[in-house]
């Protein structure tokens, strides 16, 4: 029962890192990145090339994964993504879908179609029992490293004065760059702050979800949910519904099985027809 | 600047629009070449199957001259993204009416195997499956032969041996499609009929698939062993859970077919795969000369990757067709070609194989293999034989 | 002009037949690829309701006409009523619950609802064969007189004869004064009550009747591939779709038929060029597309027309 849950906590840490991007460029750019998941999958195969093929310790391909999934993005929205803002919410999408499609087929090209696998270190593998139940040591890692994120990034939208210029700017742009705010420049830092996590989480998950070309595209449809339910436009929304996906996810599919996949499309849709704009509308809108 | 870009987006679509009539109307003249299309998920979650069987079916055409009885055979290779049965079932109708192929070729999963059926029967043109492993496929068409394996085929000795090694008590866990329903169906008649119990039977969807659920169940229930099937490639996955979830410490031991512990990511897998016995038609261990010259020439084609039993399914499969040219002078189609393949025999990479001339069906001797390390590397170790292995039927 | 220009397009799309003799399975794919989109564009284009789910309505076609000759009734034109009256019903169904308000829930209810079908098409294998897909799917000869052969001749006209007459309708209803008002709804769906439209009605229609569209395209790919399988109902279809209208050009019928076309034979090409990387150079020419940004295919083609004439 606490191994489910644990699981599933877990389980949601990982797909909010990865997802937090999205719903920034979301809520903040009004623009639908559909290539999210690229950025992940450039993270996860860094992280495989540096750990397997070159040794370095695991944390230290994990910070390479981030910071080179975040100057991608980078250079990314200067040379593209910038052109398409304010664009239809459908141009948008048939260009991120393209970034899609020439990031699986340059991953396959470079690396294989093949599963990428790592061999985690020994601190790291294994697991511990507590009381008399089992967790592993890495599910707990996730935990430990994906909260310190979501509360430093909590803590940076609502105390510095980063977040607060980003939050004036994405409530009104016009305004915000009549006071004197770069708001060009905190969109360019933002996104490449997004595609890092992004990139984090993909070399995080690549023990727990797995690494092939197909990865954009395969947790698209999670990502999308995590942005939807949770309404863009906070940190604290979208990371209660990736806790939430990840917790019914696992619990699903551990009490019922022939349930399969339903228990979170169900949840989903229940959630959004209850609540159009996100979990956390009523308190955003205050 | 942006008038740049668009004028070469209008250069890009227009290219791709404009070659498309120019290409079309079979560009060459046919000569005398045999055509075979092999149809192949070469993108896609499926893709490391498809990318296994094509390398081995050129490597064969590398290595043995191209021709064969006097015919230089020319291959067509199609991919059908592995997802998309009403898109191989079109790809098999193009390459039969457009390119008029002697044989079709490859199909990696049952569904596209079952959905190109009817158009080998119509067209009478032989179809060879080189990958797709569900009993039934031979049925569904009089034109159909295999050069892969069948799950019921494989999935019997490793029950009879799990009761023989003193196994009681046994797990299954498969994927939910035909291939895993067979083997889940076959190792449960031979090992309840040999005394053993089933306490747990769990089926994992194809798609997108997360074991740790399934396997924390499987600890909770703590059997003597867990008996696994999953589709080539997703063995990693699995392996993976089973030791994060501490299966080994509980001991659950890992039996299987030899799919999950596949050759092409086996070396990625390491320790967590030691000690798992599966039994399997093809290891790239096999102690042989035919095996020792095929591992090592494709492994100096392809430098990343290992043959594993998808590739000798692709290895031989060619192989058949090229037979078949060889005994019909290179003028075979159709029926006669189908003819000239049913029956043969001859000693593969795997081991000595016969296409059955009545099921169309291969005949093969299966291995009990073990992983072990050999000189920092981990192999499935054979250590017991079944000689000449049928498809015990549906 | 603008009659010669539909003319000519109806006349080289019936011309494929003799031009490309041999690909005629491509080309009844795109047909049926063609009434998918065109449907699409009926939601998104006229009405300017966004979903990512419209493949639930293809695969219900496509399993209804599927499961209808399979259990011993393979009249194809009978199979296509089923499929469209199945798709309409669960349309009206499902409308109320995805025309509450919002781009981005529209997307994902539709989404979810789609996955849903899905997944519970995977867990009755029953009636749908599930993973392994829908076997022994039997067509009779359409008016028993054309079989569905192996070139795809039957297929092709069907499959063709179908789209027109579809199009021909949705031609005479996006010109009706119902069309008008789906335009007006897309452009300010507030100021629409003040002319007297019943914004809601009018959405709860244009949904069902793009989801009957989508059923007969559905039933159309299960009755000339004789097969049905999981795929019908993939996120992967939905995307797709969209991704064709938006190549050919939004809130344009035949902008969703050229976009259609343009998009398969591409992938067909490409894919036959390069089996292994296709998939860079259609995300190459979509991202050129996208940041050329004029509409579409139809857009790109009529700006250059005006430049041609100016």
């Amino acid at each position: 029962m606490l191994t489910v849950l644990v699981d599933g906590i877990a389980s949601g840490m990982l797909l909010f890192v990865l997802a937090v991007g999205l719903s920034v460029t979301l809520g903040l750019m009004n623009f639908v990145n559909l290539a999210h998941g690229a950025f992940g999958m450039a993270g996860g195969y860094v992280c495989v090339v540096l750990l397997n093929r070159h040794g370095l310790p695991f944390p230290l391909c994990l910070l390479a994964a981030a910071v080179f999934a975040a100057v991608l993005g980078l250079v990314l929205e200067r040379l593209l993504y910038r052109r398409l803002y304010g664009r239809d919410h459908l141009d948008q999408v048939l260009f991120s879908i393209g970034l899609v499609f020439i990031a699986g087929a340059a991953v396959d090209w470079l690396m294989g179609a093949r599963q990428q696998l790592i061999t985690l270190p020994a601190w790291l593998s294994g697991r511990v029992e507590l009381g008399f139940v089992g967790i592993g040591v890495y599910r707990l890692f996730l935990i430990a490293l994906c909260g310190i994120i979501v509360l430093a990034l909590h803590l940076g939208l609502v105390r510095t004065r980063f977040g607060s210029r980003l939050r004036a700017a994405v409530d009104d742009a016009v305004v915000a760059r009549g006071l004197g705010i770069p708001v060009e420049r905190l969109f360019a830092v933002t996104f490449a702050l997004g595609s890092g996590l992004a990139g984090l989480g993909g070399a995080l998950g690549v023990e727990v979800l797995g690494l092939d070309p197909t990865f954009p595209l395969k947790y698209m449809v999670y990502f999308l949910i995590v942005v939807a339910v949770g309404g863009a436009n906070t940190v604290l929304g979208p990371f209660l519904a990736a806790l939430l996906l990840g917790v019914v996810d696992v619990a699903g599919k551990y009490y019922v099985p022939q349930l399969g996949a339903f228990a979170i499309y169900t949840a989903m849709v229940v959630l959004l027809i209850l609540r159009p704009q996100g979990l956390l509308a009523k308190a955003a809108a205050r | 600047m942006l008038g740049r870009v668009s004028r070469r987006g209008i250069l890009a679509t227009g290219a791709a629009t404009l070659a498309a009539p120019a290409l079309a109307p079979g560009a060459h003249a046919q000569g005398s070449a045999a055509r075979i299309g092999l149809i192949l998920p070469l993108t896609g979650p499926f893709a490391s199957t498809g990318r296994q069987v094509e390398a081995a079916v050129r490597l064969y055409l590398r290595q043995n001259g191209e021709s064969f009885g006097g015919r230089r055979v020319e291959l067509l290779v199609r991919d059908d993204t592995g997802t998309a049965p009403e898109v191989t079932r079109r790809l098999a109708q193009e390459l039969v009416v457009r390119e008029k192929v002697r044989a079709l070729a490859g199909f990696g999963l049952t569904p596209l195997a079952f959905a190109a059926a009817p158009v080998a029967t119509e067209a009478k043109v032989p179809m060879v499956v080189m990958a797709a492993a569900t009993s039934a496929i031979v049925q569904r068409s009089p034109y159909i032969l295999r050069t892969s394996f069948t799950l019921p085929q494989v999935t019997a000795p490793i029950a009879e041996w799990a009761l023989k090694d003193g196994i009681r008590n046994a797990a299954t866990l498969v994927t939910d499609f035909a291939p895993g329903l067979d083997a889940e169906r076959v190792f449960k008649e031979r090992f309840t009929a040999g005394g053993g119990q089933i306490p747990l039977e769990l089926r994992t969807p194809l798609r997108n698939p997360d074991y740790a659920p399934f396997l924390q169940r499987v600890r909770d229930a703590k059997p003597q062993a867990l008996f696994i099937f999953v589709p080539s490639g997703e063995g990693a996955a699995v392996m993976k859970q089973f030791a994060e979830r501490g299966l080994p410490e509980a001991g659950v031991r890992l039996i299987g077919t030899g799919d999950v512990v596949d050759d092409d990511i086996l070396n990625d897998m390491g320790r967590p795969a030691l000690g798992a016995v599966t039994s399997h038609h093809y290891s790239a261990a096999h102690d042989s000369a035919e095996n020792k010259a095929y591992v090592a020439a494709f492994t100096a084609a392809h430098p990343n990757m290992r043959p594993n039993f998808m590739s000798v399914g692709g290895w031989d499969g060619m192989h058949l067709i090229a037979e078949g040219l060889k005994a019909t002078n290179g003028a075979g189609e159709g029926e006669a070609l189908l003819n000239a393949m049913k029956g043969r025999s001859w000693t593969s990479p795997r081991g000595p194989v016969t296409i059955d001339a009545n099921t169309r069906d291969i005949v093969q001797d299966v291995y009990i293999r073990r992983v072990e390390e050999r000189g920092g590397q981990f192999w499935n170790i054979e250590f017991d034989r079944l000689p000449q292995v049928r498809d015990p039927g549906t | 002009m603008r009659l010669a220009l539909e003319a000519g397009f109806w006349l080289l799309a019936l011309a494929s037949y003799w031009l490309l003799p041999d690909q005629l399975p491509l080309l009844s794919q795109i047909a049926i690829g063609a009434l998918f989109v065109l449907s699409l564009d009926l939601l998104v284009g006229y009405a300017g309701v966004l979903t990512l789910g419209h493949a639930a309505f293809f695969g219900l076609g496509a399993y209804a006409a599927g499961i209808l000759a399979q259990q011993g009734w393979g009249e194809p034109l009978s199979g296509l009523l089923l499929a469209a009256v199945l798709s309409a019903l669960l349309g009206l169904l499902t409308a109320p619950l995805v025309l509450r308000g919002g781009d981005l829930p529209a997307l994902m209810v539709t989404l979810g609802l789609s996955l849903m079908l899905g997944e519970a098409a995977n867990k009755l294998p029953g009636l749908t064969g599930g993973a392994d897909g829908l076997l022994g799917v039997e067509i009779w000869p359409i008016f028993g007189l054309f079989r569905f052969d192996l070139y795809g001749h039957t297929a092709f006209f069907y499959s063709l004869a179908v789209l027109f007459l579809l199009f021909l309708l949705a031609r005479l209803i996006t010109a009706a004064p119902f069309g008008l008002a789906l335009r007006g709804i897309r452009g300010n769906a507030r100021r629409m009550p003040a002319l007297g439209t019943p914004v809601r009605a009018r959405l709860v229609a244009v949904y069902a009747l793009a989801a009957a569209y989508a059923g007969v395209a559905g039933a159309l790919l299960a009755q000339t591939t004789q097969f049905v399988s999981l795929d019908v109902l993939s996120f992967q279809r939905s995307a797709e779709g969209l991704l064709m209208l938006v190549l050919g050009g939004l809130g344009a019928l035949y902008g969703a038929m050229i976009g259609a076309a343009a998009f398969t034979f591409a992938h067909h090409v490409l894919s036959e060029m390069s089996p292994l990387f296709w998939q860079f150079w259609i995300g190459l020419a979509l991202v050129a597309l996208a940041l050329a940004g004029r509409g579409g295919l139809l857009g790109l083609g009529a700006a250059a027309l005006r430049r041609w004439r100016a």
